[in-house]
């Protein structure tokens, strides 16, 4: 960091606490941000590129290693996408498995994000360890037992919390029994209380006043539920589509600065030059009113409002998001009987399917062309973070526009807490960050 | 060990985030492993950055770029032990399928600018580029064999990892074989122990993620995958996932496209 006359230039090698890796880079002339660009170097990986020649079968196993955070969100979109492709439907009760399957990540990944990535912002710590260590050691214990019992879950119902091996085109290898599921109980309804005693804590935690207008994102649950693992596109614009007319409303760009490409409205849409925006405070814009009464009175009693558009309040969301997983998954396991089959034949078909789910972060769209003997052709996946970040910029641009006359240290400290409000999911979206601030 | 209280690095090249994101996942011993070590760069997990030197460094992630040969150049200098963990660090990962095509190609299909993008045309293993103390295999590794390499280390000790095949997991496990008594095909007989026999265990075949255990013997597997009906393309499509680049798994799938 130097300072000259009439500039300064700040810089930061490496973002912490967000997944995969970038840079940002702000040039200012005075008071004018000239440039603000979130750099994405992580590496490209070219999963489109060599899943053209693969079998119709293997993008379970292959898109999960996309994201260590988020593999069941890319299994979900790409058995879809499959399934779809070649005219199958499933049936209710496997979909239901994989609905359960979601909230065990939807537990693992907010709770990681929530008590380990973004409370210590908060609190002006480094690290939850650090928290621990100076007298938090209750609150992030309780954090971890939480995440613990999202990934116990993945495990019974997945095979594994990373990279589950149990989820095909069709359905599941195996489908776990009533009595497997039930042992989860227990656990999970210690969860549900836990889940909103964080959204108390989170709700009490210091947020700066900040609104920004977004066009929001979701899904709508083909029940009426709030969404997870599949729905119509709608947003608060009045888009309300079904997934196989998503490329003909957003379609993906490709910037110098980022291996991440770019999502936008296809013809401008009507906010930011077609930038739009998913995620939890999508959804819970768009579909707070499908979330049961003992849900929605812990956010009320949190003071979330009908559409929260202050990025820095995603984190109570996201505890709100947590005590719906765990609410939502003591529900399907109740209900749950063993399935006579735990999954349905799918025969490949030439043609093309499309899938999409809620991951934790927003939006994952998959698109498939299949021959008739099912080798892929074409593979398209457009993740939530590629979909966020010109709106991240946007946001970015316009924070740190408000807080120039802060010292650079500290303005470098808010841009990276503010980076980390959109839970950015970097190794997703390349298939993000050093911050480098000019001053001229 | 230099110091009372040993330093851990955690860095990440081409990868999911997966395996580091394992430590993560002990949550029963999280707190105690940030005790009795000292996290000094770890960014997944904290904004706290040390400089080197480092006692120990957990390397996740393969090298496809140019910068990341020299960075990893730079870790290996500032390491005492160097650990490279999961599929992508051993092996070269899933990213490795673009050894053998065209990356422009590639490039070509992902990307609209391809002038935009700078990549290397191959995805290599770390020990392709510097010696390495230990591996733990796995696309993602075990966080058991994690814990065990993390007090291993602490202790002075080898690691305990064991490297005989899956079928022998299943044996310990009591799963029955589900090659011979259901016809399903599976790597568990080539490949790397340390799962605990996952997929069969769910009535699936083993698809390899922990990569080729010590001295596989892949033309003995072959024929009993050709006798359950399994076309060459499929058996190469088996070899060539998450550790495609792994001699003996690249040397697999090559005789089946000569076959």
């Amino acid at each position: 960091m130097t300072h000259r006359t009439n500039t300064r230039v700040l810089s930061v090698e490496a973002l912490a606490r967000v997944e995969g890796e970038g840079a940002m880079h702000l040039t200012l002339d005075g008071d004018t941000i000239t440039d603000l660009r979130l750099e994405i170097y992580e590496p490209p990986r070219f999963y489109e590129a060599f899943l053209r020649g693969r079998s119709y079968t293997e993008p379970p196993d292959i898109t999960a290693r996309i994201c260590g955070i988020c593999p069941v969100a890319y299994q979900s979109s790409a058995t879809q996408a499959i399934e779809d492709a070649c005219g199958v439907v499933i049936p209710e009760d496997i979909r239901m498995l994989r609905r359960l399957q979601y909230c065990g990540e939807w537990i693992e990944s907010h709770v990681l994000h929530v008590y380990l990535l973004h409370a210590p912002d908060f609190l002006g710590y480094h690290s939850a360890m650090e928290m621990a260590a100076d007298g938090h050691r209750d609150v992030v214990a309780r954090g971890l037992r939480m995440k613990k019992i999202g990934n116990e879950l993945l495990e019974t119902v997945g095979g594994r919390a990373i990279h589950p091996i149990n989820v095909k085109v069709g359905g599941f290898y195996r489908a776990p029994t009533r009595r497997e599921l039930r042992a989860h109980l227990d656990d999970l309804r210690w969860g549900r209380d836990a889940a909103a005693e964080t959204v108390r804590w989170v709700a009490g935690l210091d947020f700066p006043d900040l609104e920004f207008d977004y066009e929001f994102v979701a899904l709508a649950d083909p029940d009426g539920r709030y969404p997870i693992d599949t729905g119509r596109v709608v947003s608060n614009t009045g888009i309300d589509i079904a997934v196989q007319q998503f490329g003909d409303y957003f379609e993906e760009f490709h910037v110098r600065h980022s291996t991440a490409l770019h999502g936008r409205r296809r013809n401008g849409g009507s906010h930011r030059d077609g930038h739009y925006f998913v995620g939890p405070l999508a959804r819970w814009a768009l579909q707070a009113d499908t979330l049961p009464e003992s849900v929605a009175a812990v956010a009320r009693e949190a003071g979330l409002s009908a559409a929260e558009r202050n990025p820095f309040r995603s984190i109570v969301v996201r505890a709100v998001e947590v005590l719906y997983a765990y609410e939502e998954a003591v529900r399907i396991i109740e209900q749950y009987e063993t399935p006579e089959r735990s999954a349905v034949d799918v025969p490949p078909r030439a043609g093309t399917g499309h899938g999409i789910s809620e991951a934790p972060r927003g939006i994952l769209y998959h698109r498939y062309t299949i021959d008739d003997e099912g080798t892929i052709t074409d593979a398209v996946i457009t993740p939530p973070t590629a979909q966020n970040q010109p709106t991240i910029e946007d946001d970015l641009r316009r924070f740190a526009g408000d807080h120039l006359h802060l010292s650079d240290a500290e303005l470098q400290w808010r841009c990276e807490q503010a980076i980390r409000n959109y839970d950015p999911c970097i190794s997703c979206s390349t298939h993000f960050l050093t911050l480098t601030v000019d001053r001229r | 060990m230099s110091a009372a209280v040993p330093s851990l690095a955690v860095w990440k090249f081409a990868s999911c985030d997966g395996c580091q994101l394992s430590l993560l996942d002990c949550e029963d011993e999280l707190l105690a492993v940030a005790g009795a070590v000292r996290i000094a760069h770890f960014l997944e997990a904290s904004s706290q950055v040390e400089p080197g030197p480092y006692d120990v460094s957990l390397v996740e992630g393969s090298i496809t770029t140019e910068h990341d040969v020299e960075r990893i150049h730079e870790i290996r200098e500032a390491s005492g032990t160097l650990v490279t963990i999961g599929a992508c660090a051993t092996a070269g990962g899933i990213q490795a399928l673009r050894n053998n095509a065209d990356v422009t190609a590639f490039t070509d299909i992902v990307y609209a600018r391809p002038d935009y993008i700078s990549t290397l045309a191959t995805s290599t293993a770390i020990a392709d580029h510097v010696p390495v103390d230990f591996e733990l295999r796995g696309c993602p590794i075990d966080r058991g064999q994690l814990l065990e390499l993390i007090t291993a280390l602490l202790a002075g000790r080898r690691p305990r990892v064991r490297q005989h095949s899956v079928c022998l997991e299943c044996k310990q496990r009591g799963t029955v074989c589900v090659m011979v008594a259901h016809g399903t095909p599976c790597l568990g007989p080539v490949t790397h122990a340390g799962c605990g026999a996952l997929c069969p265990a769910y009535g699936r075949g083993c698809y390899g993620c922990f990569g080729p255990m010590h001295h596989p013997n892949p033309p003995a597997l072959r024929s009993t995958l050709v006798d359950l009906g399994m076309p060459s393309r499929d058996i190469a499509r088996l070899y060539q996932t998450f550790n495609a680049a792994s001699p003996e798994f690249a040397e697999a799938a090559r005789q089946e496209e000569r076959a």
